[in-house]
């Protein structure tokens, strides 16, 4: 009888694993006979912005390129001069809708806009009951950053209030700043370790568009279970 | 022939009759194909995107152990319980046990083809568990009690017709023939369950050593709510998952989207640190991950079929195959499909009686030209044959290919063989299509060539 | 330029007008043609079925005789690619495997040869026939040979190129798969077929005789006026 069987799974797979690296294997490319040289993952990390798609450098291009990957993920982007426009659009979002309940957490951002709503909200901050916000019309936060590369928000379960706040109701708002939109992943995979490291969020979500479907007839269907709306409002 | 291998025949006779469901599978993956390249020619350098992403999974790979005691003590640094499974029977009584521990019931379940691996669904159902998959290919497919057709399209084979006759007789519900109204009765009916489910489970497509997080790459939704929701979540993953850098995701989300469905990004593509943190608003009181090995080690100990670990399971290799246009997924009898399913299969299940598909493929090489992570597979395949030919050759091939070899090294004999052969193609017709037709096998379909009535070497001869 | 010319089995008994095209282009371009006469075949059967023993006893022939030669050209990108890119596969680890290296690298399929080696784009020909081309998935994805072919093709007088949809599939012949597995064979072969009659062509052409063997005999069964020739046949004809 072993002590701890969990103990020892680990170690019987750690030492089969030792046991099958013992032989080389050839990198990658490199053809039988050529002399293997070494990967460096650094110089490969070094170059990943160089292969990613093409992001321009100046602060316009960026907001265009973001517009057109929104455009294209059917996700509504809109640009706002002021917090008090941010406000009035918001309120012309949740007129539209005929919104009756909304569900946000508490930030900077979200407070002022939220509490001109006057609407009855469901603030995650404390805790709060899923079934609650399930009849909540949309769900308000913050985010960490816009990536223009791709078109995808970046959320945390700290700067956006918690897990389900951005998937649970049928319309995402998101609120952010101009300052931002980054370029690229790279950028915000560096975002995220002089924000968080070591003490990462235990959430960590890129999300890209609505949510979305193909699997039926690989015909897109948005809202297939997150949101059916994705705005992102950035003032 | 082995049982997987008569019904590997069976099906592909069957499915390559079936002109209906061909040109469903040819049509669907066609459309793939434009968006693909449109996402592809977005990147600056795919092809320099491609050996990058080949590198740093060949130092994940190849530095395997290092990177697995570091994921998991970083996972655990921040609560989260990992557990190691050699094989398919401890990875299900560890994550029954789990669930037993809780005195859970229900069960909601995103997408993991870990699952599918190890039949999680029938021994969670055996326990006496309520088990919902979530994904909406998956649920379909859960439905009519039948495997994943696609490991990234589970119901790619079904039409509207056909789901929403499923959604009739299962739920209830009219039927319809808008995509739109079935994904929302879907909707529906899940969202209950992921409200009211103790235990969420998912799979990885990626575990990041440096950071001890594990990521999720889906489109719907579904797996956001399966790990938020749920007082419990356990990921189930592969040992070879593992990237060793946080920022190693920026190179594979981006190729892992364009690859597996022709986008820019995935939907949602989440990583997970730990259960929910201290000040954070809501998630899971436990977090599990369990690691499964369930003989990834034996392909890991074959350094020339190795790199087969570097998939990130992006189904691409899948699109672009004619066999898989020809015949689909459920041919294959086997938890992954394709090309990289037939690469993989003989190592996880057994050469002997998986070999038959790496004899099933015209070895045209698309599957390893559209590989983003640059798996050799389809030399993996010529590979295979050889190793399981050494071991145990085909009684009557041997000696044929033996005598061939001897007949091509004596080119007088080749000579004479051309010369009889012009003689016995004026009587072949007589047993062509019969019981004795040598050649059936081509001509059931075909028509044979002819010997010409001079050959080449016959012409070179007269010019001398 | 010395040039020593492999004829691959099924194209030396089934399909010799392409070899002798072949040869008459090359001479008619001022090169001698060596044949080894002695070699039949390259191995690929044997090695694409997992016998590599057996396929390494004929193919230590091709290596021994060709081992003197300036320069190698082969009339199919399948066994091309046997011998430039496989013999040093099949040859790893054994004493054979520098002489496999030494022998690949000398190695053309034949429109690659013409258009990269040689230089060659315009060889005279005539072919007043709307065509389409099959690309051998083995000179296209081994040997990257895409546009050579094309190149040649677009000097044939009177030639029209239609490209068919799908072009890059497939045709399913494989070798040995076409017998293992005819059913799956015979659909990728009838997929391959459809998408070349739609474009209302004459002809298909291909560096590959071994696919066209396939296709014709798909075609002869089913009774379509589309022919298939090797495109040495087309770049031969004036």
């Amino acid at each position: 009888m072993v002590a701890n069987p969990k103990m020892n799974e680990r170690e019987n797979i750690l030492g089969r694993i030792r046991e099958a690296l013992s032989v080389p294997a050839p990198v990658p490319g490199a053809h039988s006979g050529e002399p293997p040289h070494a990967v460096s993952e650094c110089e490969a990390a070094t170059h990943i912005p160089e292969w990613l798609p093409r992001v321009g450098s100046t602060f316009e291009e960026r907001l265009a390129l973001f517009r057109t990957n929104a455009a294209e993920l059917k996700a509504d982007f809109v640009l706002l001069d002021s917090p008090e426009e941010l406000i009035a659009k918001l309120r012309e979002i949740a007129a539209a809708e005929s919104w009756k309940k909304v569900a946000t957490h508490s930030n900077a951002l979200t407070d002022g806009a939220c509490d001109a709503l006057d609407l009855p909200v469901l603030r995650t901050d404390n805790g709060y009951d899923p079934r609650d916000m399930e009849t909540c019309d949309a769900g308000i936060s913050a985010c960490d950053a816009l990536i223009a590369q791709t078109g995808s928000v970046l959320v945390t379960s700290q700067s956006a209030g918690g897990r389900a706040l951005s998937v649970l109701p049928p319309h995402h708002v998101v609120l952010a700043r101009r300052e931002q939109l980054l370029a690229d992943l790279p950028a915000a995979f560096a975002l995220l370790k002089t924000k968080y490291a070591p003490g990462y969020p235990s959430l960590i979500s890129f999300i890209t568009g609505p949510s979305r479907t193909g699997d039926i007839e690989r015909i897109l269907v948005l809202g297939a279970h997150g949101p059916k709306k994705l705005t992102i409002l950035c003032v | 022939m082995t049982p997987a291998a008569s019904q590997f025949k069976k099906n592909a006779i069957a499915l390559t009759a079936d002109l209906r469901h061909r040109a469903l599978i040819r049509t669907a993956l066609k459309k793939y194909e434009v968006v693909r390249d449109d996402k592809v020619s977005r990147f600056q350098n795919w092809q320099s995107a491609r050996q990058s992403a080949a590198e740093i999974k060949w130092d994940a790979v190849n530095h395997l152990d290092a990177h697995l005691i570091e994921f998991a003590r970083n996972l655990e640094a921040r609560g989260t319980q990992v557990h190691w499974a050699s094989n398919a029977a401890q990875a299900r009584e560890i994550i029954i046990g789990i669930i037993q521990e809780r005195k859970a019931h229900s069960i909601i379940k995103s997408k993991v083809m870990t699952g599918e691996e190890i039949h999680l669904n029938e021994a969670l159902e055996k326990a006496g568990f309520d088990v919902v998959e979530s994904d909406l290919g998956e649920y379909i497919v859960q439905l009519r009690h039948e495997p994943p057709y696609h490991f990234v399209f589970p119901a790619m084979h079904l039409t509207r017709g056909e789901i929403s006759d499923l959604f009739s007789k299962e739920l209830g519900t009219a039927s319809t023939d808008s995509p739109e109204e079935l994904t929302m009765i879907a909707r529906r009916v899940l969202r209950d369950k992921y409200i009211a489910a103790d235990i969420g489970i998912s799979g990885a497509n990626f575990g990041i050593a440096e950071t001890g997080m594990i990521s999720i790459t889906e489109n719907e939704g579904n797996a956001r709510l399966t790990c938020a929701l749920p007082k419990v979540h356990i990921a189930l993953m592969g040992i070879e998952k593992v990237l060793p850098k946080l920022e190693d995701l920026a190179l594979f989300l981006p190729m892992l989207a364009t690859a597996g469905a022709g986008q820019v990004m995935t939907g949602y593509n989440t990583l997970y640190g730990g259960p929910r943190q201290p000040g954070e608003a809501d998630g899971p009181e436990a977090f599990h991950v369990v690691l499964l090995d369930n003989n990834r080690t034996q392909l890991l100990a074959d350094p020339e079929q190795r790199d087969a670990l570097h998939c990130i399971r992006c189904g691409a290799c899948l699109n672009v195959c004619p066999i898989y246009k020809n015949i689909g997924g459920h041919a294959y009898g086997a938890t992954y499909q394709g090309p990289i399913g037939a690469v993989i299969t003989p190592h996880l299940r057994g050469l002997q009686q998986w070999k038959h598909l790496s004899f099933a493929s015209s070895l045209c090489g698309a599957c390893t030209q559209t590989c983003p992570v640059k798996i050799n597979l389809h030399h993996h395949l010529l590979q295979s044959r050889r190793n399981a030919i050494a071991q145990k050759p085909v009684w009557w091939e041997k000696p044929l290919f033996q005598g061939l070899a001897f007949l091509f090294n004596h080119a007088g004999l080749f000579s004479l063989g051309m010369k009889l052969g012009r003689i016995g193609q004026v009587f072949y017709p007589l047993v062509k299509g019969t019981r004795l037709d040598p050649a059936s096998a081509w001509t059931k379909s075909r028509e044979l060539p002819k010997i010409a009535p001079q050959t080449f070497r016959e012409w070179w001869q007269t010019r001398k | 330029m010395k040039i020593t010319l492999f004829i691959p089995c099924f194209i030396d008994a089934c399909f010799p007008k392409a070899g002798v095209s072949a040869v008459e282009i090359l001479e008619r371009l001022g090169h001698t043609i060596d044949y080894p006469k002695e070699l039949t075949c390259c191995g690929q059967p044997a090695f694409n079925s997992g016998y590599w023993e057996e396929s390494r006893t004929t193919a230590i022939k091709v290596l021994e005789r060709l081992k003197a030669t300036e320069v190698v050209v082969i009339v199919s990108g399948s066994c091309g690619a046997m011998i430039k890119n496989f013999y040093p596969e099949l040859f790893a680890g054994t004493e054979h495997e520098e002489a496999a290296r030494t022998l690949s690298a000398k190695v053309y399929e034949f429109s690659d040869f013409l258009v990269t080696k040689l230089g060659v784009t315009d060889l005279g020909a005539q072919f007043p026939h709307k065509v389409t081309f099959h690309d051998g998935c083995h000179g296209l994805r081994e040997l990257g040979i895409k546009q050579q072919p094309r190149k040649l093709l677009s000097h044939v007088r009177g030639l029209e190129l239609v490209e068919m949809g799908e072009v890059e599939s497939c045709c399913g012949f494989g070798g040995t798969f076409s017998a293992k597995f005819p059913m799956i064979s015979t659909a990728m072969g009838e997929n391959k077929c459809g998408s070349a009659l739609e474009t209302g062509a004459e002809y298909i052409v291909s560096n590959d005789s071994s696919c066209l063997m396939h296709i014709q005999g798909l075609l002869d069964r089913e009774g379509k006026p589309l022919r298939t020739i090797h495109l040495a046949e087309v770049l031969n004809h004036r």
